[in-house]
């Protein structure tokens, strides 16, 4: 339980997809005028999210890692065929999105009217593949997990769409110098809030407790690139920590 | 240029600046900004999405008779995806540890929103050679404001350049760190990323204000 409370926030805000790895960029920079549209969109990248990681969690568990294929008998087991995985989690993504599509469209024409338009536009948004290729590169653990980290990105990424869009409402009223109008000023924003996202780096690894610590640790064992990434920010808590503490 | 006729070389010029498609056409956001901490992934990522256009663009061109419309964007993600792979595996053969920096970063070339943008408005209409000029055209326009954030980004952020240390030891205080320079840990973290792109499209706007976006 604990593990999966953990796995939601760090999604959410430590990992949040537009701050921290910039996925989704386009559509974000594209959609993010109006509230209204902002808000069709994010819900339809949760949505999709949270299909497409937990399929492309059991094809890279059963298809794709090395020994995957088990399974099929001992003389499979040295079969590596992860240099496919960009292939077939794209080939996902994009059969899913079309069935999603279609399903909708069938079964709740109101949720379509709101979510349709966006759900083609969703095949190419790098938040989606990039989902998929986070939750291959961090070696999530089980199928539960990965749910929820689909759910929670997408739902990350949600929160980010709509701030910048309730940002960008407001700022038409603003005297923005006018080179920067538009795009330059949509970026600079973006870079602040995703200081102040920076922040949330402290809320997991704060508590220094040691039956949490083990299982952060546990989590965090997994993803070295993350460590790597995060190391700056990890060495700042530290030894605001230790500030602290004394 | 004797090569090229003069509407050939704006198909490669013409993306370099005023129709650049980070700044002003807005794609391919996504990958370019945060792996732009380090000039040399920078200039790595450059060249694979200069590849990866040039040659998906001809590839595209070449079958823009065959392909149904319907299935169109399929098509393209496999042919990206496929070009993609190559670029990977070769990376991971022969640049390992960079590879390992650009981590999911080169698969996800493949919803490089700059390529399938390009496919669809230029490819899916034009010859092979001029669709080759296109693609190399964005993606060196592409390249340019990736390698101007990571040389910004890495001299600032770390005082060095591919690596070297051109300001000098921060450690033992040699060059410009021995006057009392520090290095700015603000551009390593991502979102320093955007800002500097904000501020190049804030040049480049001063500069051409044809460019200026209404409201």
């Amino acid at each position: 339980m604990i593990e999966h409370l953990e796995l939601f926030f760090k999604s959410i805000f430590i990992d949040n997809m537009v701050f921290a790895v910039f996925l989704g960029m386009c559509s974000y920079l594209a959609v993010s005028k109006k509230v209204s549209t902002a808000v069709g969109l994010g819900a339809a990248v949760i949505f999709v999210l949270g299909v497409t990681v937990p399929l492309n969690w059991l094809l890279d568990q059963y298809l794709l890692k090395d020994g995957a294929l088990v399974w099929l008998g001992p003389e499979y087991a040295d079969y590596d065929l992860s240099f496919l995985s960009f292939i077939l989690f794209i080939a996902t993504i994009a059969t899913m999105v079309q069935l999603v599509e279609i399903v909708v469209e069938k079964f709740s024409p109101s949720l379509y009217n709101s979510l349709g338009i966006f759900l083609p536009l969703i095949a190419v948004n790098c938040a989606i593949l990039g989902g998929s290729l986070f939750m291959q590169a961090r070696d999530i653990p089980n199928l539960g997990l990965a749910l929820n980290y689909g759910v929670s990105s997408g739902i990350g990424w949600f929160l980010a769409i709509l701030a910048i869009a309730a940002i960008r409402e407001k700022i038409r009223y603003s005297n923005v110098p006018a080179p920067l109008r538009g795009l330059g000023i949509t970026f600079i924003i973006t870079g602040l809030m995703g200081i102040g996202f920076q922040s949330f780096g402290g809320m997991l690894t704060g508590d220094n407790e040691p039956p949490e610590e083990q299982t952060s640790t546990t989590v965090e064992a997994k993803d070295e690139k993350e460590i790597k990434k995060e190391l700056e920010d990890k060495e700042k808590t530290v030894s605001y920590n230790k500030v602290i503490n004394k | 240029m004797a090569l090229l006729s003069k509407k050939d070389s704006k198909l490669i010029l013409d993306p370099l600046a005023d129709n650049n498609p980070i700044t002003i056409q807005v794609l391919g956001i996504c990958s370019a900004l945060a792996i732009t901490a380090e000039l040399k992934a920078s200039v790595v990522m450059a060249l694979s999405v200069l590849f990866v256009l040039g040659a998906g663009n001809v590839v595209i061109s070449l079958m823009r008779n065959i392909i149904p419309s319907k299935i169109r964007i399929i098509v393209q993600l496999v042919v990206v995806a496929t070009l993609v792979i190559i670029v990977d595996q070769v990376l991971k053969a022969f640049a390992y540890e960079l590879s390992k920096t650009l981590s999911v970063f080169v698969g996800l070339i493949i919803t490089n929103c700059i390529i399938m943008g390009r496919f669809e408005a230029f490819a899916l209409g034009n010859g092979p050679w001029k669709s080759f000029l296109d693609g190399i055209g964005n993606a060196a326009g592409y390249g340019i404001i990736l390698v101007i954030v990571g040389f910004f980004r890495e001299l600032l952020g770390s005082g060095t350049l591919f690596g070297f240390k051109v300001l000098g030891d921060p450690v033992t205080k040699t060059g410009l760190y021995s006057i009392g320079y520090e290095n700015n840990g603000f551009m390593i973290i991502p979102p320093a990323a955007l800002i500097v792109v904000g501020i190049i499209i804030w040049v480049q706007r001063s500069r051409n204000r044809t460019l200026i976006e209404e409201a």
